[in-house]
């Protein structure tokens, strides 16, 4: 069944739950409309048949509705809209809640391809590796103008903005290709802005980047030539603790939970941050590089507004490598549970 | 067939006096005119070739996507067309075409008065349509925009092309929709004749009027947000790029605070003119008249809180989307109320398959599944994987452009006697409505299907798999091309040559009809005075209202 109406619907392939129970909505969304519109198009063909016009001096009787009339004609098509969206925004809401256990992948749109950086290496351009089953989160960001990321076979889409990061996330189950397509508009070479999703069975997969990264190795730890240029690192992690010492942030924010001019990085990733106005917010990767960008909008209760805006010194990339940075300077386990007060807080000095 | 059309102009039924002769016949005398019946069919001649030049560039832009690579055009080209064709269709066709076109020319007739409340102004938003034209024009021919017609930040303040002219002129055709929307709400108030309360007014004029708030309340947000672009790229103000603390989706949420009510803008005139020619063609009251008059309030008002399911994969948290998604489907209960009710209306009619009636079956047909469609769109899993691909671009076609240009063409049969005095060929008339809607639905049935598929907008080239659907639908646009050409023909020729239609051919209780036709200058050579409802079809139903001395002078005599 599920097949059969997927190749009515022209559907690509499913390779995700997601995808499926998507497609399942699909399927139901479509076969009410057309029950729906079935049912008011057989009541108008029967008027046209049983009250066409027999004399051109038809006198025809008042009718006006009762309220029971109007109140069905609202109650109808409420039940089922109401019902589609108990079902749909549940599955959105999904979507933007990627597990704890995910593994991330840095995707950056310009003009006019797609580049995936995973944290610890390697990065690629235009392909992009998973493993199956095993659920990805996608950091997504642009260089230049807004581009979206689109996984047709799954079902997921996400545009990519300049100067911020989304996310999205999937777990992939059947291992195949699957195209990627840009689909916001970005200029001439729009429609050539395509990329590729392999789902790798999870065994192969941790093969290939171990292999990549045993590679990379390699070539940090070769000695360099005479007057060749040092390529940095190409962990994500390494490169953020370059680009944080390069560019003065550790002159106010300690990796150690020491109160300085700034909140320090240590366990920041994740902390529900209390600020200035009352509100609460938690430390993601959206607040990060907003506080980056434009770090008046959200400033921690008990610090002074004085960082300046990074917005044009740190590339998307270089942002990414400090956020991952950031992110490895977690002490708790990985994910564990509702996040800790402030270290700065209940641990004045050294933790 | 009338064989001599100057015997015809004495034939009975032909308003020997009408707008169309006096006070004068001179080229001077139409473009100095106050008289709105002259405005409106100014606008419907000026839309009319807007809507030409728009469907040339959909034509070239369906022969483009004939085949997956480059096919006549190179890609900077199609980048163009396909903006061009946006911003033609939209801002030069769809939004006035139906409001100042047949708005103008009906909605005095239909109040018993004599014009609009502001005559001088009226003509002056036919003039900065013009102008508006102008500049744009001048803007596609040196430079052409390739932003699409959303000028989505940050690429419309980065790109090569020339963005400014067009800007501007969307700019300044907004204050021709905004003046006539002031006109038109002004002239509903202040210049009904006696009797007619505002639960007589025809349909028609109810759905125009919750068009004219929504265009004086969204199009100021929309001038300023594309001033914002043009300053933006003009000084290098860092208003929408983030490159300099700018925030590009805020111009987003700025643009889809007007284009979202926009559709609106197209789709409530639409839906005025079915109301009028549901009743007309089924010679019966509306069902619900409340229902339809108050759902058109309702759209109006509830359009205005949509806007951000437009942004359903830009980032925003769920909650918001999930409060715009609930919204958007508010819009699809105000308008199941209107199919609902337009199809009880044909419940004991006596329904007269002309082809007004025709347009209103195609009508139907994409406003039911266009708006099905809207909704599935607005259940927000499903949006995730529609956005920005060719499902979305079937769906507002439906409803947007299927929906107005049915309605328009409906309106142009129903009321060319009204304009004109003269008939339209039937025959032909119902085999060009065939076409048009046949030809309607292989374009874009193809383009739902391609959007499922995953095939995104604005490709100039695409994968080999999407090529049998795009096919399909260039050969659609064909049928459809062929369709509004026959259409354009004998429109042409029936206002020449036209058998003499009468005042009243469709024996019609709308309320345009108690004058002669072609209406005389003022419209009503004595005031009408109203004691009942429009389309009121029993044998109760009184005749012609009664008339009391007119009042003052005429304003545009």
């Amino acid at each position: 069944m599920n097949d059969l109406l997927r190749r009515i619907l022209f559907l690509p392939p499913q390779a995700s739950e997601y995808a499926r129970q998507v497609d399942a909505l699909h399927y139901f969304v479509i076969l009410t409309t057309m029950v729906g519109a079935a049912g008011v198009f057989a009541a108008a063909l029967y008027f046209f048949v049983r009250y066409r016009r027999r004399s051109d001096s038809d006198v025809t009787p008042h009718v006006a509705p009762r309220f029971v009339h109007e109140l069905l004609f609202v109650g109808g098509p409420l039940a089922l809209f109401v019902l589609w969206f108990a079902i749909g925004y549940p599955q959105y809401v999904r979507l933007s809640l990627p597990p704890k256990d995910a593994m991330d992948v840095y995707v950056q749109g310009k003009q006019w391809m797609w580049k995936f950086a995973y944290p610890g290496g390697p990065n690629a351009i235009d392909t992009l590796r998973v493993p199956a089953g095993r659920p990805v989160r996608l950091l997504i960001t642009s260089r230049d103008v807004i581009h979206s990321f689109f996984v047709p076979a799954l079902r997921v889409k996400q545009d990519a903005l300049p100067g911020r990061y989304t996310q999205t996330w999937f777990t992939a189950d059947r291992p195949g290709r699957y195209e990627i397509f840009c689909t916001e508009y970005c200029g001439l070479s729009h429609s050539s802005m395509l990329g590729q999703l392999v789902v790798m069975p999870p065994a192969e997969f941790d093969q290939w980047i171990a292999e990549q990264r045993r590679g990379l190795e390699v070539a940090q730890d070769s000695t360099p030539r005479p007057g060749e240029r040092v390529l940095p690192a190409s962990s994500l992690v390494d490169e953020g603790r370059r680009v944080a010492a390069e560019q003065g942030c550790l002159k106010c924010h300690s990796v150690d939970g020491t109160r300085h001019v700034g909140p320090t990085w240590s366990d920041l990733y994740g902390r529900d941050e209390r600020l200035a106005t009352g509100k609460t917010v938690q430390a993601d990767e959206a607040y990060l590089t907003k506080s980056m960008m434009d770090p008046a909008a959200d400033v921690v209760a008990g610090y002074q507004n004085v960082m300046p805006t990074y917005q044009g010194r740190l590339s998307p990339p270089e942002a990414a490598a400090i956020v991952e940075f950031i992110k490895s300077l977690r002490t708790s386990a990985l994910g564990a549970g509702p996040s800790e007060p402030p270290a700065y807080e209940s641990v004045p000095a050294r933790k | 067939m009338n064989p001599s059309p100057h015997a015809s102009e004495l034939a009975e039924g032909y308003a020997p006096r009408n707008y169309l002769n006096s006070p004068a016949t001179g080229l001077a005398s139409w473009l100095d005119t106050r008289d709105h019946k002259r405005i409106g069919v100014m606008f419907l001649v000026a839309t009319t070739i807007a809507l030409m030049l728009g469907g040339i560039f959909a034509l070239i832009i369906r022969v483009e996507l004939l085949t997956p690579g480059p096919t006549v055009v190179d890609a900077m080209t199609y980048n163009r067309l396909f903006t061009l064709h946006g911003v033609v269709m939209i801002f030069l066709f769809m939004i006035p075409a139906i409001p100042s076109g047949f708005g103008n020319f009906l909605l005095p007739l239909m109040l018993g008065a004599k014009d609009v409340a502001f005559p001088r102004l009226n003509l002056l938003s036919f003039y900065l349509y013009l102008a508006g034209a102008a500049v744009a024009l001048y803007g596609m021919v040196h430079g052409g925009a390739d932003t699409g017609w959303t000028f989505y930040t940050p690429y419309s303040t980065t790109t090569v092309t020339k963005v400014v002219p067009i800007l501007l002129g969307a700019f300044i055709l907004g204050f021709s929709s905004i003046l006539t929307g002031l006109n038109f709400i002004v002239t509903t108030h202040t210049m009904r004749a006696p009797g007619l309360t505002w639960g007589r007014l025809p349909l028609f004029v109810w759905s125009i009027y919750a068009t004219s708030v929504i265009q004086i309340l969204a199009t100021p947000v929309l001038g300023m947000t594309l001033l914002l672009v043009a300053v933006e790229r003009a000084f290098g103000w860092g208003i929408f790029d983030p490159a300099r603390g700018g925030d590009p989706v805020l111009f987003q949420h700025f643009f889809w605070f007007y284009s979202h009510p926009a559709v609106y803008i197209m789709v409530l005139p639409a839906m005025a003119v079915i109301s009028e020619v549901v009743c007309a063609f089924s010679r019966k009251n509306i069902f619900g008249y409340k229902a339809v008059a108050y759902s058109s309030l309702g759209i109006a008002f509830v359009g205005f809180f949509t806007w951000g399911h437009h942004l359903f994969t830009s980032g925003q948290s769920p909650l918001t989307g999930g409060v715009f998604g609930i919204l958007s489907m508010f819009v699809g209960i105000f308008t199941a109320i209107k199919v609902f009710n337009w199809t009880a209306t044909l419940y004991r009619g006596s329904i007269s398959f002309r082809t007004p009636f025709a347009y209103f079956v195609g009508f139907l047909f994409f406003l039911v599944f266009g708006g099905m469609t809207g909704i599935a769109l607005a259940t927000m899993s499903l949006d995730v994987h529609w956005h920005d691909t060719y499902f979305v671009v079937a769906h507002f076609h439906f409803i947007m452009v299927g929906a107005t240009m049915m309605a328009f063409l409906a309106a142009l049969h129903y009321w060319l006697p009204k304009i004109s005095g003269r008939m339209y060929p039937e025959g032909w008339g119902l085999v060009a409505a065939v076409m048009v809607v046949l030809g309607f639905n292989f374009t874009f049935i193809p383009q739902f299907l391609l959007g499922n598929e995953g095939m995104p907008r604005r490709y100039y080239a695409y994968p080999e798999r999407f090529w049998p659907l795009n096919v399909a639908s260039t050969a659609g646009a064909s049928v459809l091309a062929i369709g509004l050409f026959i259409v354009l023909v004998y429109v042409l020729v029936a206002l020449k040559w036209g058998p003499i239609a009468g005042p009243n051919p469709w024996r019609s209780r709308g309320f345009e009809w108690d004058t002669p036709s072609p209406p005389p200058p003022e419209n009503y050579e004595t005031t009408p005075v109203y004691t009942h409802g429009p389309h009121e079809y029993d044998e109760h139903a009184p005749g012609v209202p009664a008339g009391v001395p007119p009042s003052p002078e005429p304003r545009h005599v």
